[in-house]
């Protein structure tokens, strides 16, 4: 079966003070649809920028990056722009919500550039909060909830729009044991009933551990797997 | 609807901040539609100014008056209707700082007013007409005397209030004092001869306005290589004549409204660049999400003109009190003094011009900004 993310030799640097600093070198890696892995390494190690790569939020300076079997290297911004809409949903470690809209507008967010109506995206919106605990939380602010309820939130927009790809940058990062469980717990039910390709940068071996397997980062190559 | 939504809570995220600024935008918007109304105010003479009346004055100032005899010289120009003599007061009503203009004329009331007050005027030699707002100021009703000072004709004048004029329309000036020139120059004639028979202006009615030029012409002709040579010139140009005297202060004015305008552009600019940084992190995750950059332009022009057309449309409507107060504390030294049409299409144009410039940056450092930068922003 075709991996959902194929990478091949994919490098990055940046330009820091006219200087040309390596983040990721001669990356190969493929995840398969309905994976779950964890991306694990060092600060500055190159995770997260691996992670927005195939998010398609930057791009490589060479390699080859395919995701659902598009290139997506050769997209413009705004061919990127629509696929990250339909293909990639997000959870950052801050949650990332807007603040002035409640659980119900955030979670809706994505659906706004599809062409679903009203009606639609209401039953959208609330299968999803539902499956993420918050049916009775639609109307409350961003300010109203606790973290671990923010980044449930954060979970059913992205899921909403069924996207093809989970990318999970620090998911527990910000938040105290028992919510970091039950999002972790919220992410397995995902991937296991759902059937959802996640892939998650952490720092937290015990986080990690929820993943089917772990790739670690060290200086911007990828380490050989351990599960 | 979504972005409507989202452009109004985001105004009123720091409500202290938004509303610190649309105070600001009220007093700006305020401030620039009573200067705008006091050059306008300046002008209203002009404004007011007949097409079809000319005025012909001594070539060499205003000062120096013209021979009585040239009246029945004016009349006999073809496309000249009627000839009527007005002289310039400058007395002074129980104090200095009591300014009103002061007219010696003819008879020949344009100005609406009850038919028999205007019949009292023609038969009482003393009789004056005196306009809606003057009266109003200092209170005059038919019948009262009103003393008035002579400065350029010497001597103590008193005249009976015979009728209150009201303009045409509201750009009439209704501040004037008018009498008999007559009475005047009969008086003159017995106090100080040397004055007598003396036109400071005549003011002359032609049937066919595009002429004005030609019959200008012809006038003046009439009167060349004299000793007391004329100028003609229509009511609006020898009305102008006299605000042009003062350009300097008007030029000035205007320059000061405009700087008010600037520096709420300065604050509003400031305001909204405050607001993108802060929510770069917002754009960015938008950004990520699949909203482009005409989502973001549009969310930040939007709140950018929330803002600014509602601080201005509390100014624009503060500016009819203020103005209205401001007249009636300046009594007749503004005739007119009303808030025009234009005026407020000033302002309004001013506010959108405010909350576009403003949002220009912060729109397009939000657009720019690459999403990793952005998210780089949060936490």
């Amino acid at each position: 079966m075709q991996p959902i993310v194929e990478i091949h030799d994919l490098s990055k640097s940046y330009r820091r003070g006219g200087q040309i600093v390596p983040v990721l070198s001669d990356i190969d890696l493929d995840i398969a649809r309905g994976d779950f892995i964890g991306l694990m390494g060092p600060s500055g190690s190159g995770k997260s920028t691996l992670l927005n790569l195939i998010a398609g939020i930057d791009k490589p300076d060479s390699g080859i990056l395919r995701v659902g079997g598009v290139d997506i290297t050769v997209l413009s911004e705004s061919q990127l722009a629509d696929w990250r809409a339909e293909h990639v949903g997000f959870i950052f470690q801050f949650y990332n919500l807007i603040p002035v809209l409640t659980a119900f507008e955030n979670a809706e967010l994505p659906l706004l550039l599809t062409s679903l109506s009203t009606r639609e995206r209401r039953q959208h919106v609330e299968a999803a909060l539902n499956m993420v605990g918050l049916a009775d939380r639609m109307e409350h602010y961003p300010s109203e909830l606790s973290g671990g309820q923010q980044q449930r939130v954060a979970i059913a927009r992205a899921i909403i729009s069924d996207p093809t790809i989970l990318v999970a940058d620090e998911p527990t990062g910000d938040l105290d044991r028992v919510s970091a469980e039950e999002i972790l717990t919220l992410m397995e039910r995902l991937n296991d009933e759902l059937g959802k390709t996640i892939i998650m940068v952490t720092h937290d071996p015990h986080a990690a551990q929820r993943a089917h397997s772990i790739k670690r980062l060290d200086k911007g190559v990828l380490q050989d797997g351990e599960r | 609807m979504h972005l409507i939504k989202l452009i109004f809570r985001n105004a009123l995220r720091h409500k202290l901040r938004t509303g610190l600024t649309m105070l600001g935008l009220v007093v700006a918007i305020l401030s620039f539609g009573l200067l705008q109304t006091v050059v306008d105010a300046w002008y209203a003479g002009a404004e007011g100014a007949a097409p079809n009346r000319l005025i012909t004055r001594n070539a060499v100032s205003l000062m120096v008056p013209l021979p009585v005899h040239y009246r029945d010289k004016i009349r006999s120009v073809d496309g000249v209707q009627a000839v009527a003599a007005a002289n310039w007061f400058a007395g002074v009503y129980q104090d200095p700082k009591n300014f009103f203009p002061q007219f010696a004329v003819e008879p020949a009331s344009e100005y609406r007013i009850p038919d028999a007050q205007f019949r009292a005027f023609t038969r009482d030699r003393k009789g004056a007409l005196v306009g809606r707002k003057l009266a109003q100021t200092y209170g005059f009703r038919i019948g009262d005397m009103v003393p008035i000072k002579g400065t350029i004709f010497p001597g103590t004048w008193t005249f009976v209030v015979r009728g209150i004029y009201d303009g045409a329309d509201a750009k009439t000036d209704t501040s004037q004092f008018f009498f008999h020139w007559d009475y005047l120059n009969e008086t003159v004639k017995s106090r100080t001869p040397i004055l007598a028979n003396k036109i400071g202006i005549f003011i002359v009615q032609i049937a066919d306005v595009d002429r004005a030029a030609e019959i200008s012409e012809e006038i003046d002709a009439l009167f060349k290589n004299s000793p007391a040579e004329t100028l003609t010139e229509t009511e609006k140009a020898f009305q102008i004549g006299f605000v042009k005297q003062t350009e300097a202060i008007l030029i000035a004015v205007r320059l000061v409204s405009f700087l008010v305008i600037f520096i709420i552009l300065a604050v509003m600019a400031n305001t909204m660049a405050m607001t993108a940084r802060e929510r770069l992190g917002e754009y960015a995750t938008l950004k990520a999400l699949g909203f482009g950059g005409g989502f973001l332009a549009a969310m930040i022009f939007g709140e950018s003109l929330a803002i600014a057309l509602t601080g201005s449309l509390v100014g624009v409507v503060c500016t009819f009190p203020v103005a209205a107060w401001f007249a009636a504390q300046m009594g007749t030294l503004f005739p007119v003094f009303e808030v025009s049409r234009e005026t407020v299409m000033l302002q309004s144009a001013c506010a959108v011009a405010v909350g576009a410039a403003a949002a220009l940056l912060p729109a397009r450092r939000a657009i720019r900004v690459r999403i990793v930068d952005g998210l780089r922003a949060i936490g």
